[in-house]
C-alpha cells in the first residue's frame, strides 16, 4: 500500500527521535536580504516549540529513510528490527522544510538516513537535499547533515560547504562497545571522518581570512553523540573519550543520549534503562570542563567507586566534597578560577562577584544577593563577615547540601 | 539630591511637565525628550511622562493640559547629557515593556547618571534592578515572538501566497521585532496580526496598521496537520517531563500555536506507550536449562515469537552430548517438523552423503536448528518454507545457546547466514567468512558453511563448483577434528 506523505512523516520523524541535538545556535550570520529565498541565522538559536518531553523542536528532524543494511543493536532502524519502513525523495524533504520554515515552525533541518545501498549513495542522496535547498531555493536557514563516516571524503566534503554543522556519531564510548552492539561500524573510520572535518573546518577558515568570498565549511562546526547505559562503559571512560573527543577533533558538542527502551529492542541491550539523571550529571560534567576550567581528570576525580557519577548531587559539588582542602575561597580575593569551583556559583554568578568586589567589599548578604541561593554557597565561601569554619569540615556536610530525598507517604 | 539642584534658567521653577509620548513604543521620542529636560535640570519628580491612552502618574493630575506646549528650552552652553552604552541597550529594551512607570523610571536613572557615571555597575540598586528586570521581560517576549508566532497562508487576489499570523505579545515590541522577520522572510509576503497593533511586509516595504483582532487571521493551514504529526511523533514517551515543557511553552502561548491542541492527549497516552515499547522487547525471564531435556520441554512450550503459534512441534537438536562437532542449520521443514528430528528431508539426505564422503561420522556430531520451530506459509496443500527473520533468530537464540552451553562442542559448523546469526548475533555474508574458524566467545571455532538446501536449487555448471566449495568447507572441518 503507498503510504501517504503524512504517515512516511510520522515514521521518519518518529525514526529520528533518538537524536539529542537540536541545536540550531553558532553559526555565521546570515539573513534573506538581498537574496531570493527565505531564512537567517543570528547566532542565538531559537526553540520554537517543546515536546512533552521537555526537549525543544528547533529544526525539522528526520531521517530521508530508515531502510538501513546495518545492524547495531541499539538503533531501533537496525536491519533487523521489525520496524515500518519509509524512504523520502530529497523533492520531499525539501518541500516539507520549505513549508515549515515560511510558517515559522522551525529554524532549518537536521537530515539524518539510515544506510541504503551504499554509504556513498545514502551520502549523495542527503547532499541532494542540502544542494536543493541552498542553489535552487536560496535557503538561508539551518541545516545539519548527519554524516555517514563510511562514505568517501569527497562526500563529507560536499556535505560541510551546505550544511552549518555536520556531526558524526561515536555511538559507544568504548571500541569493544561498539564492535559488540555496532557490528558493522568501526572506531578508526569514524575518527578518521572527524579528524577530515577537522581539518576541513580549520582549513576553511584559514582560507576565509584570506579571501572574502571563500566558501564556508560547516560554520556551525562539528558534534557527535554517544549513547549512555547500552554497554557497561562507566561516567569514567565516558568522561575520557568526551574530552578526547573535544581535545583531538575540536568537536563544539558531545551529546549523550540516554538509552531508552526502543520498540523491538534487541536481545542483546540491556533491559534496564539507565536513569534519565545519568545523562544529566553527564551534561554536568561536561559543562564543567567547558566552561569551568575543570581537567577531565578532575572530573573523573569526583565519581564513586565504581566510576560513575554519583546520581544525588552534581558533580561540581562531588568534587568540592572529596577536595575540601580547597575550601574555602575568599569572595574578595580568589582568582576567577577558584570562584568557578564553588558549588552554586555559575558563571554568571562570579562575574557579577567580580564586578561588584571592585566597588565594595562583599559581605555574605551582596553575596547572596548575588547569587541564586547562598545556602548551597555558604559552607565552601569567605566573606567579610563569614567563615565557614566547622561546617567545611563536618563530616555529614553531603547530607546537609544534598538535596532531600523525597519521603513516600502511606497511600 | 534632586533637591540640591537648582533649577535651570530656562525651566520654571517648581513647574509641572507632562510629556505625551506619540506611541507607547517610541523610545526616540523619550530620548529627545529627556536629554532636553535633563539639561534645563528638571528633576524626576516634576516630570510625567504619559503615552497614548494612559493617564501618567499620580502627579499628572494637574498637569497634562497646561504642560508640554511650553517645554523649557536648554540653554545654548549646556553640558552634554551622558549615559552608558549598558543603559541606552537595557532602556531601549525596557521602553517596551507595558509597566506604565517606566519612562519615569528611565528618566531617574538617567538623571542619576549624570552625578555617579557607573551607576549601573551597581547591581544591588533597585532602580538599576528593576530596569533590568524590564529589559529581561522584554527580551524574553522578543523571543517568543520569534519563537511562536505561526504563520497562515492564504492566497491574494492575484494568487501570490500571503502568510499572515495573529500573536498576542506581553509588550509593545511589535514594530521593533518586525525586523527581525523581515530579514528571516525578506521574498515573502506576510503580515503580523497582535491586539497592540500589526506590521505588514510586501517584500520591499514596511507598513504599520492598526490593532488587529484574532478574527482578523485566517483560521487555519492544511500544513498545520502535518506540523501536528511531526510534532506528536518527534516527542518520545519514554522520557515525559512536562514542567521542563511548560517552563520554556507556558501555557498562555497554547491557544495560537496549532501544535499544542494535541499536548493533553500525547501526555495522557504516553505512560501507555512506553510500557507498550517496553512489553514489545521484554523477554519473559526465564531460569536457563541445565539439561537437554528441559531445552526440550522448554523450546516446545516457547511463544517469544510468532513463528511457534503456528502449531508446529519444537525440533531441538540431537547427538551425543559431549560431541566434539555441532552442526547448526537454519530452522526445521516440513519433513523434520513430522519427525521431530533435525535434517532427516532431502537437506538432510545431502547432507549426510556430504558428511561421509568428508569423513564425517554424523553419528558423533550434535545436529540442530539456530530456529526450533517451523515457519512456512500455506500454499495449496503444501507447507512452504519461509525464511525466519533476524528477530526470530535473535529470539531463538536462547535455546541455540543453551544447547551449545550443554554440548560445549570444541567445533561449531553453521550452514547458511541464519545458522551463522544464531552462533554470532549479527548477519555476516557466507561468501566472505567461509573457509576460515572465527573464534566464539568460549574458545570453540565457527566454520560457516551454505546450507545444503542451497545446492539442490543449483543445478548445472553453478551446482558443481558449489558442491565442491561445500566439500572443501567440511573437509577443512574435519581436518581440523582430526587434529584434535
Amino acid at each position: 500500500m503507498q503510504q501517504t506523505l503524512r504517515q512516511r512523516l510520522e515514521i521518519l520523524a518518529d525514526a529520528a527521535k533518538y537524536d539529542a541535538s537540536c541545536a540550531s545556535s553558532g553559526t555565521a550570520k546570515k539573513n534573506s536580504l538581498g537574496g531570493k529565498g527565505i531564512g537567517s541565522t543570528e547566532g542565538m538559536g531559537i526553540c520554537h516549540a517543546y515536546a512533552p518531553d521537555g526537549r525543544c523542536i528547533s529544526l525539522l528532524k528526520i531521517l530521508l529513510t530508515n531502510y538501513c543494511i546495518f545492524d547495531c543493536h541499539y538503533c531501533i532502524n537496525r536491519k533487523s528490527s521489525n520496524v515500518a519502513r519509509a524512504r523520502f525523495t530529497p523533492q520531499e524533504v525539501v518541500d516539507l522544510t520549505l513549508n515549515f520554515y515560511r510558517r515559522n515552525y522551525i529554524e532549518g533541518l537536521f537530515l539524518s538516513s539510515g544506510i541504503v545501498k551504499s554509504a556513498n549513495h545514502t551520502m549523495e542522496q542527503m547532499i541532494e537535499v542540502a544542494r536543493i535547498l541552498r542553489e535552487e531555493h536560496d535557503f538561508r536557514g539551518y541545516i545539519h547533515l548527519k554524516t555517514i563516516p563510511e562514505a568517501d571524503p569527497e562526500a563529507i566534503h560536499q556535505a560541510g560547504l551546505y550544511a552549518d554543522r555536520i556531526s558524526i556519531n561515536v555511538e559507544l564510548p568504548t571500541r569493544a562497545g561498539l564492535t559488540r552492539l555496532a557490528p558493522d561500524k568501526d572506531e578508526a573510520q569514524i575518527e578518521g571522518a572527524m579528524g577530515r572535518t577537522k581539518a576541513r573546518i580549520i582549513e576553511a577558515k584559514d582560507e576565509r581570512k584570506r579571501f572574502r568570498h571563500a566558501p564556508r565549511f560547516a560554520p556551525a562546526g562539528q558534534s557527535t553523540q554517544m549513547i549512555v547505559g547500552a554497554d557497561d562503559a562507566n561516567d569514567t571512560a565516558i568522561i575520557g573519550k568526551a574530552s578526547r573527543l573535544y581535545g583531538a577533533f575540536g568537536l563544539r558538542r558531545v551529546y549523550y543520549s540516554a538509552f531508552s527502551p526502543i520498540p523491538d529492542a534487541s536481545a542483546v541491550l540491556p533491559l534496564k534503562r539507565p536513569p534519565l539523571l545519568r545523562e544529566h550529571r553527564l551534561y554536568q560534567s561536561d559543562w564543567l570542563m567547558r566552561f569551568y576550567g575543570f581537567a577531565p581528570g578532575e572530573v573523573a576525580d569526583a565519581t564513586e567507586a565504581d566510576g560513575n557519577l554519583p546520581l544525588d548531587i552534581d558533580p561540581k559539588l562531588a568534587w568540592a566534597l572529596k577536595f575540601r582542602e580547597s575550601f574555602p575561597v575568599d569572595v574578595n580575593r580568589a582568582a576567577k578560577e577558584q570562584l568557578l569551583r564553588v558549588p552554586g556559583l555559575g558563571t554568571t554568578a562570579v562575574a557579577r562577584i567580580l564586578a561588584a568586589r571592585r566597588h565594595r567589599t562583599l559581605r555574605l548578604d551582596d553575596v547572596a544577593r548575588l547569587t541564586a541561593s547562598i545556602v548551597k554557597v555558604r559552607p565552601f565561601i569567605c566573606a567579610l563577615d563569614w567563615r565557614p569554619t566547622l561546617l567545611t569540615d563536618r563530616a555529614d556536610l553531603r547530607r546537609l547540601l544534598a538535596p532531600k530525598q523525597e519521603q513516600l507517604e502511606l497511600f | 539630591m534632586a533637591a540640591q539642584k537648582i533649577s535651570g534658567p530656562y525651566a520654571a521653577l517648581g513647574a509641572h511637565y507632562a510629556v505625551h509620548l506619540p506611541a507607547p513604543d517610541d523610545f526616540a521620542f523619550w530620548r529627545d525628550r529627556a536629554r532636553g529636560l535633563i539639561q534645563c535640570d528638571v528633576p524626576p519628580d516634576r516630570v510625567s511622562w504619559i503615552e497614548p491612552g494612559g493617564t501618567g502618574d499620580l502627579f499628572a493630575a494637574e498637569g497634562p493640559s497646561r504642560s508640554d506646549k511650553r517645554m523649557p528650552s536648554p540653554p545654548a552652553d549646556a553640558r552634554p547629557v551622558r549615559a552608558s552604552q549598558h543603559f541606552l541597550t537595557l532602556a531601549r529594551r525596557a521602553a517596551l515593556h507595558t509597566d506604565p512607570a517606566r519612562f519615569g523610571l528611565l528618566y531617574q536613572v538617567l538623571w542619576r547618571l549624570q552625578q555617579g557615571p557607573r551607576l549601573m555597575e551597581d547591581k544591588a540598586d533597585s532602580q538599576v534592578r528593576r530596569i533590568e528586570e524590564l529589559a529581561k521581560a522584554v527580551r524574553r517576549d522578543a523571543h517568543k515572538m520569534h519563537a511562536f508566532v505561526r504563520f497562515r497562508e492564504v492566497a491574494e487576489e492575484d494568487g501570490t501566497p500571503h502568510f499572515v499570523a495573529w500573536f498576542e505579545p506581553d509588550h509593545h515590541i511589535v514594530r521593533a521585532e518586525a525586523a527581525f522577520f523581515m530579514r528571516r522572510f525578506a521574498n515573502m509576503r506576510w503580515s503580523i496580526l497582535t491586539p497592540r497593533g500589526s506590521v505588514h511586509w510586501d517584500g520591499e516595504t514596511m507598513h504599520e496598521g492598526p490593532p488587529a483582532r484574532a478574527e482578523d487571521a485566517p483560521g487555519d493551514d492544511p500544513v498545520e496537520d502535518l506540523w501536528r504529526s511531526y510534532y506528536a511523533s518527534i516527542f518520545n514517551p519514554a522520557r515525559l517531563k512536562v514542567g521542563a515543557m511548560l517552563s520554556e511553552m507556558p501555557k498562555k502561548y497554547w491557544k495560537n500555536l496549532p501544535e499544542a491542541q494535541i499536548i493533553p492527549q500525547l501526555i495522557a497516552g504516553a505512560q501507555a506507550r512506553e510500557a507498550a515499547m517496553v512489553a514489545a522487547g521484554e523477554r519473559q525471564e526465564r531460569a536457563r536449562p541445565v539439561t537437554l531435556a528441559e531445552v526440550a520441554q522448554g523450546a516446545a512450550a516457547c511463544r517469544d515469537c510468532a513463528i511457534a503459534d503456528c502449531g508446529t512441534r519444537a525440533v531441538v537438536g540431537e547427538g551425543p552430548h559431549a560431541a566434539l562437532l555441532m552442526i547448526v542449520g537454519e530452522q526445521p521443514g516440513d519433513q523434520e517438523d513430522v519427525a521431530a528430528r533435525p535434517f532427516v528431508g532431502p537437506a538432510g539426505q545431502l547432507l549426510d552423503e556430504y558428511l561421509h564422503a568428508a569423513g564425517i561420522d554424523r553419528a558423533s556430531a550434535y545436529v540442530t536448528n539456530a530456529v526450533k520451530h517451523f515457519k512456512f506459509t500455506w500454499k495449496g496443500k503444501h507447507r512452504l518454507h519461509q525464511s525466519p527473520s533476524a528477530k526470530e533468530i535473535d529470539t531463538c537464540r536462547w535455546w541455540l545457546d543453551a544447547e551449545r552451553a550443554f554440548v560445549r562442542p570444541r567445533i561449531v559448523l553453521a550452514l547458511g547466514a541464519s545458522a551463522a546469526r544464531g552462533m554470532l548475533g549479527r548477519t555476516v555474508s557466507v561468501n566472505q567468512v567461509r573457509g576460515r574458524p572465527i573464534m566464539l566467545d568460549d574458545g570453540a571455532e565457527l566454520w560457516v558453511t551454505v546450507h545444503p538446501s542451497y545446492l539442490l536449487r543449483l543445478d548445472g555448471v553453478a551446482r558443481v563448483e558449489q558442491a565442491a566449495l561445500f566439500a572443501a568447507d567440511l573437509a577443512a572441518v574435519r581436518e581440523r577434528l582430526g587434529a584434535d
